[in-house]
């Protein structure tokens, strides 16, 4: 039987067990949207394009499983650029279906057209425009293949309208066959056995770890080689739920905004255990300072990130989860010594802190979050002091339970990405903690979430403040607040115009019952938190700082 | 160093696209690129000279092989290889010194491709070197135009850069 193009990628979807599509519709994905109609996938009309990328995002991160978004040609194409951008740098499997313009009027400057496989080129993993109806199932089948192997990340899929009309015999491909692309997923024998000898003659082992090690499912595998080792753990920012954050072991978050017993741990250890991270600069600060004292040893999916910012003693290409299977099967158990006595010291010392002053802290509302929803919550955030805060003061312990925008830095990530996390996790409480400054930025989603009642929990912590850029102005620009003091709209009638609940707290002893009342109401609650308004993220490195100089906290 | 590098790609659109936007991206230097079909169809060849240490160079091929079309680098400076370069140069020639210019695409085992009124065009194929030596050897007459092809390599003897032999012969 002929099908026409547009059923062909339902039916291709569905083998690929799509379950949510967050998309947007227009004149030349019209063909998709009718095959849509009554094909029982479900999809989510966002507000934005770019909430359709974030969203499918959020979905992904939370469940593990690849995320769609779908939108139109040229301004629904690059809408979802930034999203693109931002799943890129996260390693997030999504795969973007855009329509195009028919193949006989491309570059031919046409009504809605952008060339956005040209413009998705350094923000992809890989894209393609599909020029002939034949091969769109293998181009989907591809794509899925690519977007959740080796190193995720997104795909882009471009589809001339005319390639969604024509009409050819489907049969879904049971293999991908791509000479270039075979990721290495098991270690080789002979690194690991060398990365085991280095770990039996440490010292003052720590381990660094990122997102690669959610991503890969490898959290039980990390937590066993952190019993053998006796190694304690730092974890970046997209590494957080990798280790539990209430194990003794755990040293909480490393680099610009990390923990003093993180910073120390790295700058002091004489061996640093890298698993699925990246050594971004916000991580490493002054990169010959960074471990100065330490042999790494580098396990990552990815050979272009290793030896891409530090020198490695011990490389080793591979899965993380396979990999630490098979270094862990070579170790044998370490005992406790003066290092774990010091990592002990280091935390009890440095606790994090803020100054409690009867005001309403912004710590003080993610530590309530963190005790009224038992640590059991999907926590997703905007980007800012918002971000670091939730980082700080939530203790994550299961993995895919924080969902960040970490490389892109993207403000108006946090409430679409919710709403996919919501959307895949439905039994799980999800707040997005948002500043006043990054929640004006998709703030349109809560028109989503209202309409399909996903009941995500907005959380602003509101100090009328762009309040990390102001915290850099204050510490680096003298005070100088240019452009930084913000005026929002009055976020409890926003959330009531959109259908939503608004909830407003000014005072400590409001905080827990406001929250409780969001998480019974069942449906998205906005609440605007008045926090005090020049709070600071401590501790901080200044940027290109060695870690161990860290200020404040 | 100057290293060359021999990249089968997949012969899709947009490849050469992919590979020079990496470049760029990444601030790496191409010095010259190449890029042509080889014995299979589906499968293009580029010759990259690229500059750089080795960090860079080890960079380069990492961040190459990440992109999907990318089948196979090989790094061939080190190795025995042959490589050439076409030029066209169109020089000013009129009757008095056409017997000099022939002289010297003699010696440098030119050719002459055409033939006007006030020039010549000359066919020169060689390694770099070659390739300057005639140049330079020309300047005098005047060169109005010149073009050339950048390099190709390939490596002597048993060895291959083909995606049927993923571990090089070496018989």
């Amino acid at each position: 039987m002929q099908l026409s193009g547009a059923e062909i990628i339902i039916k291709s979807l569905k083998e690929e067990g799509v379950e949510a599509i967050f998309g947007y519709p227009g004149g030349q994905i019209l063909p998709f949207y009718d095959a849509l109609y009554d094909s029982g996938l479900k999809h989510y009309l966002v507000r934005h394009e770019q909430g359709a990328a974030h969203a499918a995002d959020g979905y992904a991160r939370a469940t593990g499983k690849p995320g769609v978004c779908v939108a139109t040609s040229g301004p629904g194409a690059t809408n979802l650029v930034t999203g693109i951008a931002n799943a890129y740098m996260d390693s997030v499997p999504i795969i973007a279906l855009t329509g195009q313009v028919p193949c006989g009027m491309l570059g031919k400057d046409s009504f809605q057209e952008a060339d956005i496989t040209g413009i998705t080129l350094p923000i992809t993993k890989h894209n393609y425009l599909v020029n002939d109806v034949k091969d769109l199932a293998r181009t989907i089948k591809e794509s899925f293949h690519i977007a959740t192997t080796g190193r995720p990340g997104p795909v882009l899929i471009d589809l001339p309208k005319d390639v969604q009309v024509a009409k050819t015999k489907f049969k879904y491909p049971e293999d991908v066959s791509l000479k270039g692309y075979k990721p290495i997923l098991k270690g080789n024998k002979g690194q690991i056995g060398q990365a085991a000898k280095l770990i039996g003659n440490a010292k003052r082992p720590v381990i660094y770890c990122g997102g690669g090690v959610i991503v890969s499912g490898a959290n039980a595998e990390l937590f066993r080689l952190a019993e053998l080792t006796l190694s304690p753990v730092t974890t970046t920012l997209l590494g957080k739920g990798a280790f539990p954050e209430t194990h003794p072991m755990s040293l909480g978050m490393l680099g610009m905004h990390g923990t003093k017993a993180a910073n120390y741990a790295v700058s002091e250890c004489d061996l640093l255990i890298a698993v699925g991270a990246r050594f971004d600069d916000r991580v490493t600060g002054k990169i010959d300072e960074f471990a100065a004292k330490a042999r790494v040893i580098h396990i990552d999916v990815d050979p272009a990130e290793i030896g891409k910012n530090v020198k490695v003693d011990v490389p080793i290409v591979g899965d993380v989860k396979k990999v630490l299977a098979q270094l862990n099967e070579k170790l044998e158990q370490q005992l406790s010594g003066e290092w774990q006595d010091k990592i002990a010291q280091w935390k009890e010392k440095h606790p994090l802190s803020y100054g409690a002053n009867g005001k309403l802290k912004p710590q003080f509302i993610i530590e309530q979050i963190y005790e009224v929803t038992r640590g059991d919550a999907i926590i997703v955030t905007e980007v800012g002091q918002n971000q670091m805060w939730a980082a700080q003061y939530y203790k994550y312990t299961r993995p895919r339970t924080f969902i960040s925008s970490g490389g892109l830095g993207t403000m108006g990530y946090g409430l679409p990405a919710a709403i996919g996390a919501q959307v895949g996790c439905p039994d799980s409480v999800v707040i997005d903690i948002a500043g006043d400054g990054s929640i004006q930025m998709n703030i349109q989603e809560l028109a989503t979430a209202v309409h399909y009642n996903i009941p995500v929990i907005v959380v602003i912590l509101n100090n009328n403040f762009l309040g990390m850029v102001r915290q850099w102005q204050e510490i680096f620009y003298d005070r100088r607040y240019s452009y930084t003091e913000i005026t929002g709209p009055d976020f409890v009638k926003l959330a009531e115009a959109y259908g939503a609940v608004g909830l407003r707290v000014t005072e400590p002893n409001e905080v827990k019952p406001a929250l409780k009342k969001a998480i019974e109401a069942k449906r998205p609650v906005l609440i605007d938190f008045v926090v005090e308004r020049e709070e600071n993220v401590f501790p901080m490195v200044p940027p290109g700082g060695a870690i161990h100089k860290m200020l404040g906290g | 160093m100057r290293h060359i590098l021999a990249v089968l790609v997949e012969n899709n659109p947009g490849v050469l696209t992919r590979v020079a936007g990496l470049f760029s991206r990444r601030g790496y230097n191409i010095d010259s690129l190449t890029v042509g079909r080889t014995e299979n169809s589906n499968i293009s060849r580029m010759t990259i000279v690229v500059s750089g240490d080795d960090l860079v160079l080890e960079q380069v091929t990492k961040q190459l092989h990440k992109l999907i079309d990318v089948i196979k680098i090989n790094d061939i400076t080190s190795e025995q290889y042959v490589d050439r370069e076409l030029v066209l140069i169109k020089v000013g020639a009129d009757p008095t010194v056409r017997g000099e210019i022939m002289q010297i695409v003699d010696i440098f085992r030119a050719r002459i491709v055409d033939i006007g009124r006030k020039t010549l065009i000359i066919e020169c194929t060689g390694d770099e070197d070659k390739i300057s030596a005639v140049i330079e050897s020309l300047i005098p007459f005047g060169i109005k135009e010149l073009v050339r092809t950048g390099k190709v390599a390939m490596l002597r003897g048993q060895k291959f850069t083909s995606i049927n032999d993923n571990k090089e012969d070496d018989n």
